[in-house]
């Protein structure tokens, strides 16, 4: 019988085998933490996790809670700081980079800074953080969100962080070095980017979930390939160490 | 340098090397004992109207003791250097201490969430913002610290995060590629938490230094409060270790558990039950207020504040959940 699982527990498990071994991770606080450690106790044990605030490769004890705490830096190769961090990113050492955001568009765009008018805002929240540096300096940004249609919008309304900008072309356009999103995973479904004209494009679905919820959650029209697969659910390997080894607190895999 | 595109935002500080190499000049360079009170620092340095930044990162190794007396002396109209900042933000926003804002990272405190009140402020339209991200604003430091007028990164490119900043693009004269250029940024106040200070000021923090060591060299002023005093001899026998030499500072301020609610590397974690009662209370402006007047406005120090939050049993339960001392 197939394991039972939760959304989030999904997106962990399906984040995490896109890191691949002997590659450097950027991460934030929850769920990215997660899909890093994950990653790193079931396919790639040589997985370089790095936070922004300074922490090189720690071999962490337990999820952090801001990504600058003491966790970060817990048997670190080496505590280090912002400018180390951004500067290594900067010359092309750093492969992968979680994203999160309120609103997120069809060129894989961010906004996390406000909704409304910018100088009288609806909704102001925290900006860009270390995000936009992320975005434009890793080679493959990757986003876990809830599918929804409010979130899947065809513009942001303010672009915090670059996903591809206006399309093919853009961001080198605009002066930035090659890169952009990769992955989109939600708890609906896995997006990439379509090689040409680099819009989201659907490549696979949870299971249980059809094309149709994926389209109506999704605020603008999603690039169809002829062939979609199916996610591979996560195994009972991956939920036990999720479980125990890196959540065992369920602060991420209790949320769902 | 060609210029092809800037940010439509205000450049709060004059990023003129100048200016900052003749306030250098003047800057005391003496040996002397810099020991003062959290209400001398305030009231010497940190007057209404300054640009003042906080070292550490949000939650993490900040001068909590500082920015509550900040509060109680009413301080307004203040400039905040607002990158990773958390529960720092959440308090100066708290005292509506502020009127202009390079943001990066403001109203969130990370996985907790968002903090109801800063972000009422900053929806209110009071406090004036130019848009940066994390890194252009430690580029903004290190060119600072460097005395030269502007950084080169990466960032921002193609965004409205650019637009909203006072950063420009421009043009490389040797390969032709497009860079944002960020003025470099002397605040005029820092103040740094750190682990250990002598009374002059050599200051060692250990642990990540997020952007600390571009921050104090950056600063024009520059308070340490410290989890403890050494003596100079301490400093000298192992100089590898010092973070900060003593002619950057202005004043030594002995602050034991001076980051809490935050977290202390190898000393104490963060208390985060206290960080959620924050977030919560926040929700009812009346109730928030009632809070302040318990932790802050009707406290006379930082340590009558600790006393209320459960004092030293609280310390040490806090000090048994730092991952970093070995059990």
């Amino acid at each position: 019988m197939a394991p039972e699982y939760n959304m989030m527990e999904m997106m962990i498990c399906v984040a995490s085998r896109y890191l691949e071994d002997g590659k450097t991770v950027a991460v934030g606080t929850g769920a990215p933490c997660a899909a890093a450690m994950l990653s790193q106790k079931t396919q790639s044990p040589n997985l370089i996790i790095l936070f922004e605030a300074g922490g090189i490769s720690p071999l962490l004890p337990q999820m952090p809670i801001s990504v600058g705490d003491s966790r970060t830096f817990f048997r670190a190769v080496m505590a280090a700081g912002m400018t180390e961090m951004m500067t290594t990113c900067s010359r092309g050492l750093v492969d992968y980079a979680f994203l999160g955001g309120a609103q997120i568009d069809k060129y894989g765009n961010i906004n996390s800074t406000v909704v409304g008018d910018y100088y009288k805002p609806k909704v102001r929240f925290p900006g860009s953080g270390g995000a936009n540096d992320f975005a434009s300096l890793c080679w493959r940004t990757m986003i876990m969100t809830v599918h929804s249609k409010s979130r899947f919008v065809e513009k942001c309304e303010f672009l915090t962080s670059p996903g591809f900008l206006t399309g093919a072309g853009a961001r080198e356009a605009a002066g930035l070095p090659e890169g952009g999103p990769y992955k989109i995973v939600t708890d609906l479904a896995v997006m990439g980017f379509d090689e040409e004209t680099k819009a989201m494009r659907v490549e696979s679905l949870h299971p249980g979930v059809d094309l149709g919820k994926v389209k109506a959650e999704t605020g603008f029209e999603l690039v169809i390939p002829k062939q979609i697969s199916s996610t591979a659910p996560p195994t009972e390997t991956e939920l036990k160490i999720l479980r125990e080894e890196v959540d065992p607190l369920k602060l991420v895999i209790g949320r769902a | 340098m060609k210029v092809l595109d800037q940010g439509v935002n205000p450049i709060f500080m004059d990023p003129d090397p100048d200016k900052a190499r003749e306030f250098f000049r003047k800057k005391p360079r003496a040996m002397v004992d810099k020991r003062m009170t959290e209400k001398e620092v305030v009231e010497k340095f940190i007057p209404d109207g300054c640009y003042l930044a906080i070292g550490g990162f949000g939650a993490n190794r900040i001068s909590t003791a500082v920015i509550h007396e900040i509060l109680r002396a009413r301080r307004k109209n203040l400039g905040f250097l607002g990158h990773t900042s958390t529960h720092d933000f959440q308090l100066l926003a708290a005292g509506k201490c502020l009127d202009r804002v390079d943001a990066a990272y403001v109203v969130g405190l990370e996985a907790r969430g968002l903090s109801p009140n800063a972000r009422r402020y900053m929806e209110s339209g009071e406090v004036q913002v130019t848009e940066w991200t994390n890194y252009s604003l430690a580029a903004r430091l290190k060119a600072a610290a460097e005395g030269v007028s502007f950084a080169l990164v990466r960032s921002m490119l193609g965004t409205d995060t650019f637009k909203m900043s006072g950063a420009k693009v421009v043009e490389c004269p040797f390969t032709g590629k497009k860079f944002a250029a960020v003025p470099a940024l002397w605040p005029d106040v820092a103040v740094i938490h750190v682990h250990e200070a002598d009374m002059y000021g050599n200051a060692v923090f250990r642990g990540i230094s997020v952007a600390d060591l571009e921050l104090s060299r950056a600063a024009k002023h520059l308070i340490i409060t410290a989890e403890r005093l050494v003596n100079n001899f301490t400093i000298r026998n192992n100089p590898t270790a010092t973070s900060i030499p003593f002619y950057l500072v202005d004043a030594v301020v002995e602050v034991p558990y001076g980051s809490y609610p935050g977290n202390m590397p190898y000393l104490y974690f963060s208390d985060e039950e206290h960080l959620a009662q924050w977030m919560k209370v926040e929700k009812d402006p009346k109730e928030f207020e009632k809070f302040l007047e318990h932790y802050i406005y009707g406290v006379s120090c930082f340590e009558e504040y600790l006393e209320r939050c459960g004092g030293l049993k609280k310390m040490k339960e806090l000090q048994k959940l730092e991952t970093l001392v070995e059990k």
